[in-house]
């Protein structure tokens, strides 16, 4: 089922469109979770989209985004009798992963909508798994995404029916990295809200790469939670790429919960994107719990990217480590917030937070708010910003060495993301995200990377018409 | 623990300059409306466009709403349970000290800053601002030699009208926020102080605040400004009365620096922070601005804030003239349930300007400090620099220490720099000392001493000495 927005604006259209569907929306839910969602759609109906009067979204303005009308999908039956992989292929050399695909934030199933391994891991649908298994999903689900401080929460909560489902019981190291890869395409403005839940048991091993692309130009606004719980001794290793069009309004809220020994590194790598909010909420839940969170962001043309990110010192002994870096060009803009709490028993926490920014240009713009909130004394926290441009007299050293103005620039660059870059732990993975990177800094990496057509530039109008049969 | 012991006796200690001076009050009634205004504005003999621009704040000020974004829990505050007005009933203007009533310099004695001995020591003219209305002035003849205007603000607005409509409001509007309107509305006295053209001022200039009668808000409005190539030291010390009503302290503090000038802006601040139950206490809420509008000026910030039950307040600099310095030092010490927010502004539209924060935050008992500071560096603001550096000390588990720096930079040419840390004392130097025969009072006070160094040392000498001593006094009841 698929509807449209059209009539007054899109917060009244929404409310509309749940209020007439709320029977497709919440078929199949326990009463609880249909209470739930119910009272995260009354929660949107009182407070609507956030707007730049906020304090948190003072420097993301969504207003644009949500003047447009909207192409809304109620169910995946539109995928009936896509492949996928004509659409897209991850293309990384010797990067071998499973890969779970979701189209226009509907989970593709190439072999059913469930997978269950020997070791017990289980990767699918969040929907099926709704059904099948139910155990698993209600205990966790909606259970961190707070939606009482973020509409867009809430907003999620009541419409998000799929998006993928990850469980890894005690005890396994899962060897082959996973990649959930979200692509959108479609014909028209769409307005995507899927849900993802990751769920590690104790002593479990996880390494997932989430891959964002849009595969055209569409005007389009993602509004994803996920949500991912990691136990007891247990690892997981985060990576984000983002390399989305200039139309695309992304908004991608994670939370993160660390039991005891819990390790967690995300890295997110932001490559294009018109409009990125990364809204990232780590909660150290148990003793020794330790938090990386990386980023960096390479943004142009009048790109905008906000990372929010909130760390949540609940227990004594946790650690944390925040590193964002950004190289801003043209009227590119970038906002940074990060906020540190420890809490009052949290004793002997060491939290760390950077966050650097290179403008190469007198149009781009940052905004820069590391927090910190700290009730606890035993405690080692700092924080850090600069925000510059490209050291000169490097920029000399390596020019008297006979490299050019140009290449010069390109290995600073370069160099300064390298920093996050390096914390990789894929090796295929980094190579190919170093290389992306590269040819990012150059500014030949662009969705259409891989085709030949520019349909996108107005400068070289494309228009041909090929008889297929012919070929 | 020991080291715990000694934490709770300094912790526990009490107020020291808590008295009060019982002096002939002549007061309006309480509340606040437009009769008041016109009460104030006649009991002050004010001309008439200021009488209209006070009742143009005020009805702006009807419009707004009290802001509640700060990380600080403001009991609500009743505007019209409020005395606004209250004058000791001095009549004639003094001469000498002799004529000040006895019962108001045995005051000043108490608190250790005896006019005489002001006078004799350190060379500064006192300007004693007791309850909103100005008391004595001295040295006033050294400053009027050089042409110096230093007065109290209803002198000002009588002698120097001109001057005082150039530039009041001029960095702070009315409409700036809800305080600074309320201010505008209902001030009653403060300082106003004009340096001429190519003058360096040869004397620290200083006021002391006091809050006196009981339920009175002061009102302040101070008003500096340093012509051409002028240079002046402006120092603003505060203690106050013990009293368990809470009490709203809303000044508005206006520098203006010309091209070349420097005006150094020094403060303690000492009012009452309320008992150890944190009742009471004043409500610190004010707004201080400066702008540096010609080439080459400077203004620099240095404050020391130990007292007050709430303080909220960001002393800024605008940045206008190229070239132009900004600096901001702070000492903030909260204690007991004392709640800080505070830090700066520093907001670069001239080209080559460039901009130090140096905050040293401390907290102990169940008190919140925090730094909330702005860097905001606009695309025309070329080469421009920032430094900051802001670092929390927390003493004792129960307190909170917080940091919240926004940095906005739209200029490629520009440098900031942010850096903070947030610790407790190191056992390692605590124990160096001890080793040392120091006892632990001794080298905690020593610590954070040295801790504050940094800021303690901006102040002018003769603040110097008070503000350590002061720091120790809270440190003996705050640091412990």
């Amino acid at each position: 089922m698929e509807v449209n927005t059209n009539q007054l604006s899109l917060k009244a259209d929404l409310i509309r469109l749940f209020e007439d569907n709320s029977d497709v929306l919440l078929a199949g839910e326990t009463t609880e979770m249909i209470m739930h969602r119910k009272k995260a759609f009354e929660l949107f109906r009182q407070n609507g989209f956030p707007n730049t009067k906020m304090e948190k979204w003072r420097n993301t303005d969504l207003s644009a985004a949500i003047k447009e009308n909207y192409h809304i999908y109620f169910d995946p039956a539109f995928l009936e009798g896509i492949d996928l992989k004509t659409i897209f292929q991850c293309n990384i050399p010797s990067l071998v992963t499973d890969v779970i695909s979701q189209l226009n934030g509907w989970f593709v199933s190439e072999n059913g909508s469930l997978k269950k391994t020997q070791d017990g891991v289980i990767i699918g649908s969040l929907q099926a798994a709704k059904k099948h298994h139910a155990d698993i999903v209600n205990q966790y689900l909606h259970s961190i995404a707070n939606i009482e401080k973020n509409s867009l929460i809430a907003l999620n909560t009541a419409f998000a029916i799929d998006g993928t489902f990850i469980y890894v019981p005690d005890n396994v190291h899962v060897e082959i990295p996973m990649q959930m890869v979200n692509i959108i395409r479609h014909y028209r403005n769409i307005f995507i809200q899927n849900h993802n839940l990751i769920i590690l048991g104790r002593n479990a091993r996880l390494q997932l790469l989430q891959c964002d692309d849009s595969v055209d130009q569409q005007r389009s606004v993602t509004n994803t939670v996920t949500e991912v719980f990691i136990g007891e001794n247990s690892s997981l290793d985060h990576y984000k790429l983002q390399n989305k069009n200039n139309n695309s309004t992304f908004i991608n809220s994670a939370f993160f919960n660390l039991e005891k020994n819990a390790r967690l590194l995300t890295n997110g790598i932001t490559l294009n994107g018109g409009m990125i909010r990364n809204d990232i909420h780590v909660t150290l839940n148990g003793e020794h719990a330790e938090a990386n969170i990386m980023g960096v962001y390479l943004m142009d043309g009048s790109q905008h990217v906000d990372n929010q990110v909130f760390v949540d010192h609940a227990y004594p002994n946790c650690f944390s480590n925040e590193l964002f870096k950004g190289i801003l060009d043209d009227s590119a803009s970038a906002v940074f917030n990060g906020h540190i709490l420890v809490r009052r028993d949290a004793q002997k926490t060491n939290a760390y937070q950077n966050n650097k920014n290179i403008l190469l240009t007198d149009k781009a713009t940052v905004n820069t708010m590391p927090f910190l909130e700290i009730y606890a004394d035993d405690v080692k926290c700092s924080h850090g910003t600069t925000i510059g441009q490209l050291d000169q007299n490097a920029l000399f050293y390596l020019k008297s060495r006979g490299i050019g103005d140009d290449n010069a620039r390109l290995l600073l660059m370069y160099a300064f993301a390298a920093e996050v870059i390096n914390y990789i732990g894929i090796e295929p993975l980094r190579i190919r995200v170093d290389d992306m990177v590269k040819k990012r800094l150059r500014g030949e990496l662009s969705i259409c990377d891989q085709c030949v057509l520019h349909c996108s530039s107005k400068e070289k109008p494309v228009h041909f018409e090929i008889d297929m049969s012919k070929i | 623990m020991e080291n715990n012991q000694i934490i709770e006796q300094v912790t526990s200690g009490e107020y020291k300059y808590g008295f009060y001076t019982d002096i002939e009050m002549d007061m309006a009634p309480k509340g606040l409306n437009e009769d008041i205004i016109r009460f104030i504005s006649q009991k002050k003999s004010e001309p008439d466009w200021l009488l209209e621009w006070r009742l143009k704040a005020y009805r702006h000020w009807l419009t707004m709403k009290q802001p509640n974004w700060g990380h600080l829990n403001i009991p609500p505050i009743d505007y019209n349970d409020i005395i606004y007005y209250a004058a000791p009933k001095s009549k004639k203007e003094l001469q000498s000290l002799d004529e000040v009533d006895p019962e108001l310099l045995a005051t000043f004695n108490k608190l250790g800053i005896s006019l005489e001995e002001q006078k004799r020591l350190s060379g500064v003219a006192v300007d004693a601002v007791m309850d909103s209305v100005s008391v004595k002035t001295t040295f006033s003849k050294t400053l009027e030699k050089h042409g110096i205007i230093f007065c109290s603000f209803s002198e000002a607005v009588q002698k120097h009208p001109d001057l005082v409509r150039k530039y009041m409001g001029s960095v702070v509007p009315y409409t700036d926020n809800y305080f600074a309107a309320l201010n505008s509305a209902v001030f009653t006295d403060g300082s106003f102080c004009y340096i001429p053209k190519g003058v360096r001022c040869p004397l620290e200039l200083s006021t002391y605040f006091r809050i006196n009668a009981a339920n009175t808000g002061q009102f302040e409005r101070t008003l500096i400004i340093g012509d051409e190539e002028s240079y002046v030291s402006y120092m603003e010390g505060c203690t106050a009365p013990q009293r368990d009503e809470n009490q709203l302290h809303a000044a508005v503090v206006e520098i203006v620096a010309m091209k070349d000038a420097y005006v150094k802006y020094s403060t303690v601040q000492n009012w009452y922070p309320g008992n150890k139950q944190g009742e009471g206490g004043i409500y610190n809420l004010v707004t201080k601005r400066g702008i540096c509008r010609g080439a080459n000026s400077k203004i620099s910030w240095t404050q020391v804030e130990t007292g007050s039950a709430i303080t909220w307040k960001y002393p800024s600099c605008i940045l206008m003239g190229d070239n132009s310095v900004g600096e901001f030092y702070s000492v903030a010490v909260t204690n007991n349930y004392q709640q800080a927010d505070t830090g700066t502004k520093m907001i670069h539209l001239g080209k080559n300007t460039s901009s130090t924060i140096i905050s040293k935050g401390i907290s102990a008992g169940f008190s919140n400090n925090s730094y909330r500071g702005l860097v905001k560096i606009v695309r025309k603001a070329e080469n421009s620099r920032n430094f900051t550096q802001c670092d929390s000390l927390l003493l004792g588990d129960k307190c909170g220490a917080h940091t919240f720096p926004y940095i906005h930079d739209e200029n490629k040419s520009s440098i900031v720099e942010h850096e903070a840390t947030t610790s407790k004392i190191s056992e390692d130097q605590l124990f160096y000392l001890q080793q040392r025969g120091i006892s632990e009072e001794s080298a905690i006070g020593l610590i954070v001493n040295g801790y504050a160094r940094e800021v303690l040392k901006q102040l002018p000498m003769e603040f110097a000495v008070e503000a350590q001593k002061l720091l120790s006094i809270s440190l003996e009841g705050s640091v412990g």
